[in-house]
């Protein structure tokens, strides 16, 4: 009989986010897929608990579609709602108010974006709404920079997670700082979740083997040619990162060691 | 005081009774609509064909957290609903 491989839940622990423990360190969103059915099969492959929703105006003329809660069924998945497109502190909180509204949970996932064309986050505006909204009763989950310093003042203004970019949204360029990453989940005691820039499967295992408790993305899936693969590949790279980071990398050395012994040559 | 309550007391207090308009102006996620006076907001969602439970309003700027309250509360002249739904996103 041959030994079956170790299950993963046997490996890994569940981690915890604002006292709500999870075992899926995928985050996934569901904004530009080519359709309803589509989106729902790439978010079974993907095994993530946790899946993200903008607030929009309801198109009262609907020639459109009808709103994410008549194909996501919140008892299953837990909605986090973000406040993406908000570039101000106010108008970021009173999407955050009405998200809440919807009556799901207090959970926000707090954008404020600073500059059109690189989407990065205004860092100064998201201290100040995490700050009042965490006051609020808010579980504020941030989206910053690959700042420490940010990163400290969010988690000092109250905010249960915090989420570095490794790239611009949407950019698909993967971790462009390893190092800033580390630094943050080195620093900081609540949760460190990397939200935007994974373009495919190989940039989410370097996000996780950076030792970060997750990472959340939605293009680098939803753009795919075939999104549930892809999905089903990010799944697999994300468990793949993570027990790389606690298995432990051997250590990078620029001479090469022979993995052979040395001796019992032929001829010597 | 809401800038809609004041514009609505306003045109009271400046409208002659005999031209009490027979609709009532709403501004809804921007674009203007009018309603029959005496409309309360469940009746107008129903006539959008929407499901209260799916959406989020805010009259006013005031987030109305309680579905119940929807049938009491009666839309009124230059009113600003706001419908919110979830959409799609990262």
């Amino acid at each position: 009989m041959t030994a079956s491989p170790l299950a993963l839940e046997t490996l890994d622990t569940p981690f915890t986010i604002g006292g709500r423990e999870f075992r899926s360190r995928l985050m996934v969103g569901t904004g530009k897929y080519a359709s309803n059915a589509q989106m729902i099969a790439a978010i079974e492959a993907s095994g993530a608990e946790v899946v993200t929703v903008a607030v929009r105006r309801v198109d009262l003329d609907r020639t459109k579609d009808e709103g994410i809660l008549y194909h996501l069924d919140p008892q299953r998945f837990m909605l986090l709602a973000n406040t993406a497109g908000c570039f101000t502190a106010d108008d970021t909180i009173r999407y955050a108010r009405l998200a809440r509204a919807a009556g799901f949970n207090e959970w926000v996932k707090l954008e404020v974006i600073g500059d059109q064309q690189t989407l990065l986050p205004d860092t100064a505006a998201t201290i100040e709404a995490t700050r009042v909204l965490a006051a609020e009763g808010f579980k504020v989950m941030a989206y910053t920079n690959d700042d420490l310093i940010s990163a400290l003042r969010l988690e000092d203004a109250g905010a249960v997670c915090v989420m570095p970019l490794a790239s611009p949204i949407g950019s698909g360029l993967g971790m462009l700082n390893e190092f800033a990453i580390r630094t943050i989940k080195h620093r900081l005691s609540v949760p460190v979740i990397v939200d935007a820039g994974v373009g495919t499967a190989s940039d989410a295992a370097i996000v996780m083997e950076q030792g970060v408790d997750g990472v959340l993305m939605n293009t680098g899936i939803a753009a795919a040619t075939d999104p549930v693969r892809m999905a089903t590949a990010m799944r697999l790279a994300v468990d793949a990162g993570r027990l790389a980071y606690l298995a432990g990398r051997m250590p990078r050395r620029e001479i090469a060691v022979p993995s052979s012994p040395t001796t019992g040559m032929l001829d010597r | 005081m809401p800038n809609g309550q004041r514009a609505t007391i306003f045109r009271r207090m400046t409208t002659p009774l005999v031209h009490e308009p027979s609709t009532l102006a709403l501004t809804v996620n921007g674009d203007p609509r009018t309603v029959a006076p005496g409309t309360s907001l469940a009746a107008f969602l129903a006539s959008l064909k929407l499901d209260p439970r799916m959406v989020v309003i805010e009259h006013n700027r005031t987030i109305l957290r309680d579905r119940e309250a929807y049938a009491s509360l009666i839309l009124a002249d230059g009113d600003v609903l706001e419908i919110v739904h979830f959409v799609g996103g990262g």
